[in-house]
């Protein structure tokens, strides 16, 4: 899914919160912690963070609450203007653009959906889709047009003419996740869409969500609390606490070789055998073939292969890729260990 | 950072020092007045010779700014370009001869049309109060005259509307603004009417400009206040949705902040179109025609039986205005399903224009239609003056009006009256200021005594105290009628919202027709004063008190069933505490509306700065006009400060935000 260059490239940034940051993040020595920076009257919402996002990146964003999260989507947006670092989206130095050259890039290439959806009360489903097109100065016709075809996508179809509050919160969502795309963005934001709907429309609405990004494949800046959303949907994921990333892997590394303790601690309870893929755990082939038995497929999920490595008696079991060339071996134990949770 | 704390025990020591203080002020002032036979002249009454001529300085300014600076000019144009839509009105309503010459609209094409519009906000409900309100108009008689004051109200609350807006998103936008005007609002809230009258028949031209231009300023403050608080409420995430999707600063004012923010904003109107009814009907005082002028011809003259048919159709006109644009605030869009045609989705507008199309060209041929003759009006003022006059003459009915204005004028309010006179200003001045002090704290107390010190300062001191005399007097009596039958109200859910119903009602009356039932009680004195501010300031009193009583907590009141407490000490320990600061805020409106009251009831003969003013009315005397109407203003500011703050002190004490 991976390909060309960065989209999003941040080094650096910072956004501090405060009276004067600007001043403070000028002055200030290296190496302060986030309570140091909290003692001087300041919050580091985003604290020296370094990130690329790839073009048709799927990057999900974990934290606790409060660990800055929204702070650095508001930051790529430039919703927050950051205080330090320099950050390029698409190529521009996003710090440096006129108003007119920001409004100018947020109408043709970056859609944002709402953690409490965002909806102007105002208007119907079809005016709050058709917002963004309204706003660049589309012709009524043709905005209609698209927003109808959006409102369609997300299978709100019928409930055009209604209004926001008429809605119930998924279908509020679709209503956001729509006007967000009506632009067709390259990137899109999306600051915990599915959080605050209940667990069967959120895991319909995720079904959805990975429905679209397979039709589109945008570059995607996507942030949840939920690690199993996380793990369905990420390419990579970063997780952050108190304003840093502290680990930005593929989500079998992050759950494999946890960078921090603190990355450990947040795995913990996390099923690995749903995570890890066997190609995750491959061995270079040393020596022969392991002999018998069908290789078994590099994506493949730990726990899909439940029943062929409880089965299975070899201690190394052949791995293939999609083509169907064997690209090594995987140690049995291990995978084993891994299924039955055990460290 | 460092946190100030402010302990429980902080609290009770600043208060005690509060009320230790203010009994000293007291004291003194207590000494100033038992020692007045040989306090220096100065200590008793601002001397003459220390009072500047203040009206004169005033004037030479207001003389300048017209003159000099031109302001004559701008508003004079401002005038002719508002000359031109209220003749339009005027026109097309009642049939002014004046561009474009049409005949006026027959009134049941007019009662037609707002019924439908009527129908369309409130349903059949809503329908019979439009209609009816101008079916009534017109058999009773008095078509042209209302048509008269509509004619200045459909311009002057758009005006005010759009202008109260216009700077209301300035002040939200520019907070140097905002604390620049906020100031200019209270005063402006609390100016007698006159001093909106005067200035305004002086720059603008005397009639119907004159009256608009009163009307829309006096009504501007709500609206100011409510799209600031409307704006400022719009949430961040409809703001930064607004932002994502690309909106310049004006997409994201005009489409995004002012719709989000709709309520408020029609919560202003409404109180715009309120506040201009009541000034319409006031500026009968510089003489525009209308149901205002006809109701103070009446009233002075003692025709109670039109006086009353007025009063109903000026009540009738503000519950509908009221309710119409209640409804148009609580209205939500519906949707109408995909591919509803057109006419369909404006089924209301074009219902409207029909029903108006109908009867006017019903009332081509059907006359009645067109307009009501005296002789085919239903009205009945000479009977109903008789029934009155008879009911009057019943001796019980006499005997008890008798004694009471006997008793009222001799035993209270006189001796009152004459005990305030003879406190020398210096101590009147330092009780209000214990008072402020021991309520509110230091702060309020410097402003008060600053406020009355000025009061003193202008020389019109006896006629000011005469004038807080009758507020005091009036709230006091309010306040043994209001809070009592509050109370009793608050009993059963039942009373308690009809009380709330019933009170919201008689709040859109026009202040202008509490004089009615006092006149009619009383004829024209001192004690029909104090009647109609009295009745005036029972309102908020009584609703307030309601409302603070049924939104103490259940818990509390449980607390205190719990505690085996009796009904009367249920009321004493737990409720009362809790509501007081709600009932404070009633008392606060009850004195803002008496200060309001007794200016307007001038007119009946009083003797203090009301009267003055009225009498400005006549002349050119701007400066002067002025001067009492800032003494008026800054007593009833004094008021509201010490209040408010005492309520948000209590509030912050109680926990209740
Ligand atoms: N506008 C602001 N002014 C001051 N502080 C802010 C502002 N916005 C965010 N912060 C602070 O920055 C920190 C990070 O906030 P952020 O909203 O990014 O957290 P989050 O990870 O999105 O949390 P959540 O999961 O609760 O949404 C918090 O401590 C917050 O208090
Ligand atoms: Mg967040």
């Amino acid at each position: 899914m991976i390909e060309g260059g960065p989209v999003i490239s941040a080094k650096n940034i910072w956004k501090l919160f405060g009276k004067h940051p600007g001043r403070y993040l000028a002055n200030m020595p290296a190496g302060k912690t986030f309570d140091e920076i909290l003692a001087d009257g300041y919050i580091a919402g985003i604290k020296d963070v370094s990130i690329e996002v790839t073009r048709g990146e799927m990057l999900v964003v974990m934290g606790l609450s409060g660990s800055g999260k929204s702070t650095l989507v508001r930051c790529f947006s430039r919703l927050h203007d950051i205080t330090g670092g320099t950050l390029k989206v698409d190529g521009q130095d996003i710090m440096s653009l006129s108003e007119k050259e920001l409004i100018a890039l947020r109408r043709s290439k970056m859609g944002m959906v709402f953690q409490s959806f965002g909806l102007l009360p105002y208007r119907t489903v079809l005016e709050n889709v058709a917002f963004p097109l309204e706003m660049r100065g589309q012709d009524r016709h043709s905005r209609r047009e698209r927003a109808l075809e959006m409102v369609k996508l997300v299978g709100l179809e019928g409930r055009e003419e209604y209004f926001p509050r008429e809605l119930s919160g998924g279908q509020q969502q679709r209503v956001g996740i729509a006007r967000s795309l009506a632009i067709e963005p390259d990137i899109w934001f999306l600051d915990e869409p599915f959080s605050a709907l209940d667990p069967l429309i959120r895991r319909e609405m995720q079904d959805e969500f990975l429905r679209l990004q397979g039709l589109l494949s945008k570059t995607i800046v996507f942030i949840t609390h939920d690690f199993d959303e996380a793990l369905r949907l990420a390419d990579r994921i970063a997780v952050m606490k108190d304003g840093t990333i502290e680990q930005c892997d593929t989500p079998d590394q992050i759950v494999l070789n946890p960078a921090t303790e603190y990355i450990r601690k947040f795995t913990k309870d996390i099923n690995k055998a749903r995570v890890v893929r066997a190609g995750a755990l491959l061995l270079p082939l040393n020596g022969p073939l392991p002999e018998g038995g069908a290789p078994i497929p590099g994506e493949a999920l730990i726990q899909e292969l439940g029943q062929v490595l409880v089965n299975d008696e070899r201690a190394h079991l052949p791995v293939a890729d999609k083509s169907g060339a064997i690209i090594g071996s995987l140690d049995r134990r291990v995978a084993l260990n891994i299924l039955l949770g055990i460290e | 950072m460092s946190v100030v704390s402010i302990t429980p025990k902080d609290c009770l020591v600043t208060q005690f020092l509060q009320t230790r203080i203010a009994l000293c002020i007291l004291l003194v002032a207590f000494l100033l007045a038992v020692a007045k036979p040989v306090l220096p002249e100065i200590l008793v009454r601002v001397p003459d010779w220390a009072i500047l001529p203040y009206d004169v300085w005033l004037d030479g300014l207001f003389n300048f700014v017209k003159e000099d600076l031109g302001l004559l000019y701008v508003t004079r144009g401002i005038a002719a370009g508002l000359e031109w839509p209220l003749d339009i009105t005027a026109n097309l309503l009642y049939g002014k001869r004046r561009w474009p010459n049409f005949d006026p609209m027959p009134w049941a094409a007019v009662a037609a049309g707002s019924a439908v519009v009527g129908y369309y906000l409130g349903g059949w409900k809503m329908a019979v109060l439009a209609g009816g309100t101008f079916i009534w108009t017109a058999l009773i008689g008095q078509w042209k005259l209302a048509m008269q004051t509509m004619s200045v109200l459909v311009i002057a609350a758009p005006v005010a509307a759009i202008l109260g807006l216009l700077m209301g998103i300035t002040a939200w936008k520019y907070s140097w603004f905002e604390k620049a005007i906020n100031p200019i609002l209270s005063v402006l809230q609390t100016l007698p009417f006159f001093t909106y009258l005067l200035p305004a028949v002086i720059f603008f031209k005397v009639g119907p400009t004159a009256g608009a231009v009163a009307t829309i300023v006096y009504a501007i403050p709500p609206i100011v206040l409510m799209t600031a608080l409307g704006l400022k409420k719009v949430s961040p995430e409809i703001v930064e949705a607004g932002k994502m999707s690309g909106c310049t600063r004006w997409q994201m004012l005009t489409r995004v902040y002012v719709p989000a923010a709709r309520t408020e904003i029609l919560v202003g109107v409404n109180q715009v179109i309120m506040l201009c009814l009541a000034m319409v009907v006031l500026t009968a005082f510089i003489g525009m025609p209308g149901l205002g002028a006809k109701l103070l011809a009446m009233m002075g003259s003692f025709k109670i039986g039109r006086s009353f048919e007025i009063g109903v159709t000026i009540v009738l006109l503000a519950i509908m205005l009221d309710r119409m644009s209640k409804a148009w605030v609580l209205k939500q869009p519906q949707h109408f399903e995909r591919g509803t045609p057109w006419w369909q989705r404006h089924i209301f507008l074009l219902g409207t224009i029909a029903a108006f199309v109908l009867f006017l060209l019903a009332a081509q041929f059907v006359q009645v239609f067109d307009h009501i003759t005296r002789l085919q009006s239903l009205s009945r003022s000479k009977a109903i003056d008789g029934a009155i006059k008879g009911f009057l003459n019943i001796d019980a009915i006499r005997a008890v009006t008798e004694w009471l204005r006997w008793f009222l004028n001799v035993k209270v309010l006189i001796p009152f009256r004459n005990a305030l006179l003879w406190l020398p200003t210096s101590a009147f001045i330092l009780i209000i200021v214990a008072f402020a002090y021991w309520l509110a704290g230091r702060r309020e107390a410097i402003i008060v005594g600053v406020f009355f010190s000025i009061v003193a300062a202008t020389g019109w001191w006896d006629r000011s105290v005469i004038t807080l005399y009758t507020v005091i007097s009036a709230v006091i009596l309010a306040m043994m009628i209001g809070i009592p039958s509050g109370i009793l109200a608050s009993r059963s859910e039942k009373w308690s919202k009809r009380i709330l119903l019933g009170c919201d009602t008689a709040q859109t009356f026009p202040s202008f027709v509490y004089l009615i039932p006092a006149i009619m009680l009383f004829g024209v004195n001192d004690v029909a004063v104090v009647f109609s501010i009295l009745i005036f300031a029972t309102v908020p009193l009584m609703r307030y008190t309601v409302e603070g009583l049924r939104t103490v907590s259940v818990e509390m009141t449980e607390v205190a069933d719990m505690s085996g407490a009796s009904r009367w000490q249920k009321l004493r320990t737990v409720q009362l505490p809790l509501a007081l600061p709600t009932m404070a805020v009633g008392f606060n409106q009850a004195i803002m509306f008496a200060f309001f009251m007794v200016i307007i009831a001038a007119f009946i003969g009083t003797q203090d700065l009301g009267q003055e003013l009225q009498r400005t009315l006549a002349g050119t005397n701007l400066g002067k006009n002025f001067v009492l109407g800032i003494n008026v203003s800054l007593m009833a500011l004094a008021f509201n400060t010490i209040i408010m703050r005492w309520v948000r002190n209590r509030n912050a004490a109680l926990g209740l935000g």
